[in-house]
């Protein structure tokens, strides 16, 4: 995760700056794969918010504390277990589902903890991407997904409709969707036809009030 | 040659207060008269007193953290590569200070110490010692200082319980919590390990019902057996196999069933050298305070433990410490959460086991430097 290209590492930030506008001021936020805490130093520099990090590597870690960030070493894949049941404003999980072990599971527990979800993740069903597949043969390398086949992290890649089915059947209700293409612009190809289009997309979500989330 | 980044020369310095009839008040409702701290400071004090990091140390530590005592001083203070010119607590900035705990043997008042009313050594006529006392202690050395709050509190195993209880007991007074390697109640697990230690202490004939000092001599057996099982407990599997693996050692053709493992010649060497510098009887009262901290117990829960403290908190552990492990680090962190206070918490790498906080570590080192640089107070 830390070999990301440097031309990616600038789209990132484009990514939290996104999120960072959908986040009210004041609100208890929780960042889930926190990387170097930038988006929460943000929140809370700008809009006066209490966050919260997660991260799994040391040396983000370390740069989270440097910026004063609050972080705890945890992995993802065994759950929010130490947060009770809507405890933050927001949870968010940017870049992070498609390396997660069980998205399903990392979903349900974040909205477990948090009122409201934001989630973001490379869009497998972009035209680039599928034509890549179709003409080539073989798996997608792009900016976006950067990596071989057999050292990829991402290994629950996803498509806006794959996203978009599972949040029908699981009760999640989705408030705002944004879709960003290639130029890492939102235009008018990534709103009309955004699985197509779209190569990044961010997701506001909650849990549907008559639904509770189904564990296994 | 003088090394830039050591604090060099220091001096241990005493403190006595609670003088009688104003005797200091003990946690269990008992009173202790006068009461000497032995401390020592490094770096200097700044003019709104808002730079003061109180060191607090673990079960055989002193107040001597870092530098040397004298020029021929070959070993350093115990967190010496820590503390100094430009380390994570550095003097240049910060006014370090370290005390001996109450109850122990390095200059403080403890069981050695001269009962004043009988003018032989307390013994076992010392009163009982809690973390609480500890830390209760400390902050009237930090008010003899003139220090209203304290930039940071820090400390590993024992040391971290000292750093919790700051957070609890004086939640307006500290800044900056830092515990490593510890818990807000050792397991039982760690508990046996205790009372087997105090069992080889008080099982030794010559330790006379604790009387030893009047009589001339020391529990030396006994006290050495309880290091050599403490030691294991600080090292790891894997840093013992590294260290002696199953190597033999030569016992020129006597049968020695300790010391034919290199591994035994070693622990042998630990207990023998912990006889010269620690009593027995302050290992028993300490190593019960460490037994019996334990902050859910005491406020019903870990989360109401914290409940008054303002404090921001940088929890450490280390993935081959079994003796304080991390689950019981994030117990606090977990506490922490619940209550929604400013908390990090890491798990470090290192193969060295409990000892681990003891060693230079990259990671510790770098997150100890950049949570004190966003403190303040």
């Amino acid at each position: 995760m830390n070999t990301l290209p440097k031309r990616l590492s600038d789209r990132i930030r484009l990514d939290l700056e996104i999120i960072a506008d959908l986040i009210e001021s004041d609100s208890r936020v929780l960042d889930l794969g926190c990387g170097e805490g930038e988006l929460l130093a943000k929140l809370t520099a700008e809009k006066r918010c209490q966050g919260q990090g997660i991260e799994i590597e040391d040396v983000n870690i370390c740069a989270c504390v440097e910026k004063g960030v609050p972080v705890i070493h945890a992995d993802l894949d065994l759950g929010l277990n130490d947060y009770p049941d809507q405890s933050f404003d927001y949870v968010i999980l940017s870049r992070t589902l498609q390396v997660v072990k069980r998205p399903d599971f990392i979903l349900k527990e974040m909205l477990r903890v948090g009122k409201i979800c934001i989630v973001s993740f490379p869009n497998f069903g972009a035209l680039r991407v599928r034509s890549h597949l179709f003409f080539r043969g073989r798996m997608p390398v792009t900016r976006n997904l950067p990596y071989q086949w057999f050292n990829t992290p991402n290994i629950h890649l996803l498509t806006i409709k794959d996203f978009k089915t599972f949040c029908r059947t699981e009760g999640i209700r989705i408030l705002k969707q944004i879709h960003l293409g290639s130029e890492r612009k939102q235009g008018i190809w990534p709103d009309l036809m955004p699985n197509l289009f779209a190569h990044l997309s961010i997701f506001t979500i909650e849990m549907a009030r008559n639904a509770k989330p189904k564990t296994d | 040659m003088q090394d830039k980044h050591s604090v060099g020369l220091v001096k241990t310095e005493y403190y006595t207060f609670a003088d009688p009839p104003e005797k200091f008040r003990l946690e269990n409702g008992g009173k202790l008269g006068p009461v000497t701290l032995a401390y020592e400071t490094y770096g200097r004090l700044n003019r709104n007193k808002s730079n003061a990091i109180l060191i607090t140390h673990a079960l055989s530590g002193d107040a001597h953290v870092a530098g040397i005592h004298s020029a021929e001083d070959k070993k350093p203070g115990w967190w010496d590569f820590m503390i100094g010119p430009g380390k994570p607590f550095d003097t240049k900035k910060y006014f370090i200070i370290c005390s001996n705990v109450i109850g122990g043997c390095k200059g403080s008042t403890g069981p050695t110490s001269v009962n004043p009313e009988t003018g032989n050594p307390y013994n076992l006529d010392f009163p009982e010692i809690s973390i609480g006392d500890m830390v209760n202690a400390q902050c009237h050395l930090i008010d003899h200082l003139g220090i209203g709050r304290l930039l940071a509190v820090a400390g590993g195993s024992m040391g971290g319980q000292q750093a919790l209880q700051w957070a609890v007991a004086y939640p307006d007074r500290v800044a900056g919590v830092i515990p490593i390697a510890t818990t807000a109640r050792l397991n039982v697990q760690g508990i046996a390990f205790d009372v087997v230690g105090r069992q080889a202490i008080t099982g030794d004939p010559k330790w006379k019902n604790g009387d030893y000092l009047n009589r001339g001599t020391i529990p030396s057996d006994g006290l050495a057996v309880a290091r050599m099982l403490a030691h294991i407990t600080y090292l790891s599997e894997d840093s013992m196999r590294k260290k002696f693996g199953r190597k033999r050692q030569e016992t020129n053709g006597e049968a020695d069933s300790v010391a034919d493992f290199e591994v035994g010649s070693y622990l042998r060497y630990q207990g023998e050298s912990f006889i010269r510098r620690f009593d027995a009887n302050t290992y028993l009262y300490i190593t019960k305070a460490i037994d019996h901290f334990d902050l859910t117990e005491e406020y019903g829960s870990l989360e109401a433990a914290f409940g008054l403290t303002k404090s921001k908190f940088l929890v450490m552990s280390f993935t081959s410490d079994w003796l304080f492990n991390t689950a019981q680090s994030k117990e606090i962190v977990q506490a922490l959460n619940v209550g929604h206070k400013d908390v990090s918490f890491c798990e470090i790498t290192s193969s060295y086991g409990h000892d681990a906080f003891l060693l230079p570590n990259p990671v510790m080192e770098r997150l100890i430097t950049g949570f004190l640089r966003t403190l303040r107070n």
